[in-house]
């Protein structure tokens, strides 16, 4: 049986009917049609998924679109601004080549995102361990944290 | 010095603000009207007849639009030696043997079809182990393969890779020392972050629209062109369009019975579908790196000059057979023209196994090849007695050299490369400590002016420019992340005048863009750069020829700057692009200012001996890396890395770091934590949970150098650079771990483990 919820998306209001064993993932991808998020393993182990839930990086792939009922969830088509700018973190990525292929990149910057938010002056060690759940194959990381650092103006 | 506007700058990747912003779309993201979701129900066996499959339950569930087996397909047969097809028939040959496949309107049914079909097996003997499947009696993989002179049934392949230059009995009789080892390597995988998948679509005349991540666009039309025939449908089309690609590292050069599969239920349904792999079928179903069992040893003089080099190697084929199989061909790269090798003998067996068919991976052969050649460099270096850094620095290759496969060494920053590591690394100072931290290095060379494999190894570009001076670049040139699109813009703009952001590459659809023979050989930036840079200067022609006339001025007293022709004789003389090409449109009898250019390097295939200048240049490299070991966890910590790397010239030094950081950290993985385990044929580890590639808390903080060595055939200089950040990673870490603790290990991955082994062995009373 759907069960109806409410939550907040990039900030606009959002009423979803959804089944009830509906992942975050499916439902932003698949009924909301906001493909900005990926799936890169379904398992929660890659990070390609994250989202910002409530402020906190979460993998929605293994999170229940029920537990987003009256939260505000942050997709990365929610990071440029109403005038269409990017986030700084999104320019730091593109000035720094932290980004080839790309498919871990939104998840990344969100995981990114909340570590600033949290911690506006993270050091190296911090900016490692906020991603080490966000997988990358390309890059081999070095100019993501490189990029986040610049993004918090170090 | 030339001032550069566009080359050597760190211009971000062109396609960065589309995937920052989660708008670009890959083949996950994509859906068509009336689309189809197709799923592949694989073989739980590795080696087994097919009794019988029964879809009877399948079909009747609702939504399912199509179900095929091997027993209701034409004959489609692919791979190099074609010895596989879609859906297989009579019997599977390892766990991830396709079935039978499902076209189903939602994902979930077709999940829930494939639990609804039956299949009944009688299980047969099955052999996992290369060495076992070479012997009389071993189980036969192929029951119609036959090889060797007597034609007998076999699993060793008929690919008699086999380079012979020299005399190397001699020689290793002549010689003061010889070491002789045997390495193992194993099975990694690419780990893509974006899984791999397909949409195919036939138009109601049968012409076939496939949307794809390949490397390979232009051979995968023809591979799928040869499959329409095979379906009844001669002469139809193919397009081949590619979605943005989530990773390929040579894993998409090849083209895949899912693939093919998706192609049949299209055309069985009349409907678009899509298949899009699980993670779990990602690590299971497509193809990783070959594992090798390598004998090797070499020799050297008094003074510590190589001698020779005999290697023996044994390939772990798996149950079909990739272009994957020819990866012995780019072993004897570094085999024969690694260092100075005067004598150099290489044999290489391909064997038919029940586990899972190996393919093309980052390096192609060669990071296996260059983890025994440049460990045992050290073994061999200590034998005679000579610090392994001024044993590497004797025997370096050199500019002018003709290496004994017969490759033409054009430039050569090898002997700057292994300087620079050694100065980083502080060696003469931090060398043969043995208590716990170690320093340790290794080489490389490898293909950097394109690579004939094919009978072709060219790339087309067209160029076009509109009324308003932005220039279109159609290449047919693949990008996957690696940066081909912003590194062929910025050769364009460079030539022509203008800025990187005036440039549009276009390289996504064969109905579109040239012929190509794929991303391979780490051979894009020289190849479609040379094609780009060909066709550009043609367009240059012609716009100074158009410009000439409305300026009253010769094209030859002619040139472009800052996106605006001008006269070299008088500045004032001067026309804005966009306005040349309004007035070459806009005039009677007015022309496109567009052009063409067809660049196959003059490189040559590999002839009967295997010998032959495979490449028009060689990139080459040194990494070093100090490392600490835990003697009581035997845990590896890596202190300090240095990457020096001959690149000719970086185009764009930004993107080039990119390659050598992840480089080295698939590198590391491979020299450390990563390991496909297969347990009876089956993969125990389809996660990333278990599959242990590098995390950014893993990663050390690499130190990269770059040698500009100019190469004069390259496009501004440049030479290959995609691959070389990860082949000679793993010898460099084993020669480290060998001088800061005293035990070799040959095997990869190099676990605490086996460091706390080899520890045990070396402290055990004689």
């Amino acid at each position: 049986m759907k069960k109806s919820i409410s939550f907040v998306l990039n900030g606009e209001p959002v009423r979803a009917e959804i089944e009830p064993h509906l992942t975050l993932l499916h439902l932003l991808r698949d009924e909301l049609e906001l493909t900005g998020t990926k799936e890169g393993c379904g398992m929660g182990e890659c990070g390609a998924c994250t989202v910002l839930l409530d402020g906190r990086p979460v993998n929605s792939c293994i999170l229940p679109a029920m537990e987003v009922d009256g939260k505000n969830v942050t997709t990365i088509e929610g990071l440029i601004d109403a005038q269409g700018n990017l986030h700084p973190i999104q320019k730091a990525f593109i000035e720094h080549g932290a980004i080839q292929c790309g498919f871990c990149t939104p998840g990344m910057v969100l995981s990114a995102k909340a570590l600033l938010d949290e911690n506006p002056k993270p050091t190296e060690e911090e900016i490692r361990n906020a991603i080490a759940g966000n997988l990358c194959r390309c890059t081999g990381y070095l100019q993501i944290v490189q990029a986040i650092k610049a993004a918090s103006n170090q | 010095m030339e001032e550069f506007i566009n080359i050597g700058k760190r211009i971000p990747k062109t396609d960065a603000e589309e995937k920052v912003t989660g708008r670009a779309v890959y083949i996950h993201d994509l859906k068509v009207p009336g689309m189809l979701f197709g799923k592949i129900l694989y073989s739980p066996h590795a080696h087994a007849k097919i009794l019988n499959i029964d879809t009877s339950r399948a079909e009747r569930l609702l939504g399912v639009k199509a179900i095929l087996t091997g027993y209701n397909i034409p004959s489609i047969k692919f791979g190099f030696y074609k010895d596989n097809v879609p859906l297989k028939a009579g019997k599977v040959r390892s766990c991830r043997d396709e079935v039978a496949a499902v076209a189903a309107t939602d994902p979930d049914i077709a999940e829930e079809a494939l639990d609804l079909i039956r299949v009944d097996y009688e299980i047969l003997p099955s052999v996992f182990d290369p060495e076992e499947a070479m012997k009389e009696g071993a189980p036969l993989v192929h029951d119609e393969h036959v090889g060797g002179k007597e034609k007998r049934p076999t699993n060793v392949l008929n690919l008699p890779w086999r380079l012979i230059a020299g005399d190397v009995d001699e020689a290793r009789r002549q010689s003061a020392y010889v070491a002789e080892d045997r390495f193992r390597v194993t099975w990694v995988t690419h780990c893509c972050m974006g899984t791999s998948g397909c949409l195919a679509q036939f138009d109601l005349k049968n012409n076939l629209t496939i949307y794809s991540i390949t490397q390979i666009p232009s051979l995968a039309q023809r591979d799928f062109t040869e499959a329409l025939s095979a379906m009844g449908l001669q002469g139809k089309k193919v397009r081949v369009i590619k979605t943005m690609i989530g990773g390929g590292f040579g894993s998409k050069l090849d083209t895949y019975a899912f693939e093919y599969i998706a192609i049949l239920l299209a055309h069985k349904t009349h409907k678009p579908v899509k298949i899009v792999f699980s993670r779990e079928e990602e690590f299971f179903a497509t193809s990783p790196r070959q594992p090798a069992i390598i004998d090797i040893a070499q020799g050297c003089t008094r003074d510590g000059r190589l001698t020779f080099r005999d290697v023996r190697m044994i390939l772990d084929n798996g149950a079909y057979t990739s272009w994957g199989a020819t990866t012995p061909s780019v072993m004897m790269m570094p085999i024969s023209s690694l260092y100075k090798v005067p004598n150099v003998r290489y044999v290489a067996k391909c064997v038919y196994t029940n586990n899972t068919y190996s393919q093309a991976m980052r390096g192609y052969g060669n990071p296996q090849a260059t983890f025994a050649i440049d460990s045992q460099i050290d073994i061999l270096a200590e034998m005679a007695g000579i610090d392994p850094l001024d044993f590497r620095l004797r025997n370096a290759n050199t500019p002018g050299e003709i290496t004994p496969q017969n490759f033409k060494i054009i430039t050569c920053g090898l002997r700057e490369c292994i300087d620079a590591v050694a100065q980083k690394l502080d060696w003469r100072q931090n060398r043969g400590r043995r208590d716990g931290r170690g320093v340790g290095m290794a080489s490389l060379i490898h293909v950097g002016g394109g690579a004939r494999v094919y009978k072709s190894d060219g790339c087309g570009t067209i160029i076009k420019i509109d009324d308003f001076g932005t220039v279109n670049v159609f290449t047919g040139a693949t990008d996957m992340g690696q940066g081909a699109d912003t590194v062929i813009a910025q050769i364009v703009a460079e030539e022509l005048g203008v800025r990187t952001e005036d440039v549009v590459v276009i390289h996504t659809d064969t109905d579109v863009c040239p012929w190509d023979v794929g991303a391979h050989a780490s051979r894009t930036t020289f190849v479609a750069g040379n094609s780009a840079l060909g066709a550009a200067k043609k367009v240059k022609q012609l716009l100074l020829e158009v410009a000439g006339q409305t300026l009253g001025e010769s094209p030859e007293n002619l040139d472009i700057r800052d996106r605006t022709v001008f006269s070299k004789r008088d500045p004032e003389k001067k026309s804005p692009l966009g306005k040349v090409l309004r007035a070459a449109h806009y005039t009677t009898g007015g022309r496109m200012v567009m052009a063409e250019y067809f660049y196959d390097p003059a490189n040559e295939n590999l002839d009967r001996e295997f010998k032959g200048n495979l490449s028009v240049t060689y990139s080459y490299g040194t990494h070093g890396v100090e490392v600490e070991v835990d003697k009581e966890t035997g845990q590896v910590k890596i202190l300090k890395y240095v990457a020096a790397h001959d690149v000719g010239k970086a185009i764009n030094p930004m993107l080039l770091e990119g390659q050598v950081y992840g480089g080295v950290a698939m590198g590391i993985g491979y020299a450390l934590t990563e390991r496909l385990i297969s347990q009876n044929g089956k993969v125990m580890n389809p996660n990333f949970l278990d599959y242990k590639m590098l995390t950014a808390k893993d990663v050390p903080n690499v130190d990269p150098i770059v040698i500009e060595t100019n190469d004069p055939f390259g496009p501004f200089g440049a030479k290959g650079i995609g691959e070389p950040g990860l082949v000679p990673t793993a010898p460099a870490i084993a020669n480290a771990i060998y001088d800061a603790l005293g035990v070799r290990i040959k095997d990869l991955p190099i676990t605490p483990e086996k460091v706390l082994a080899a520890l045990k062995q070396k402290t055990k009373p004689q």
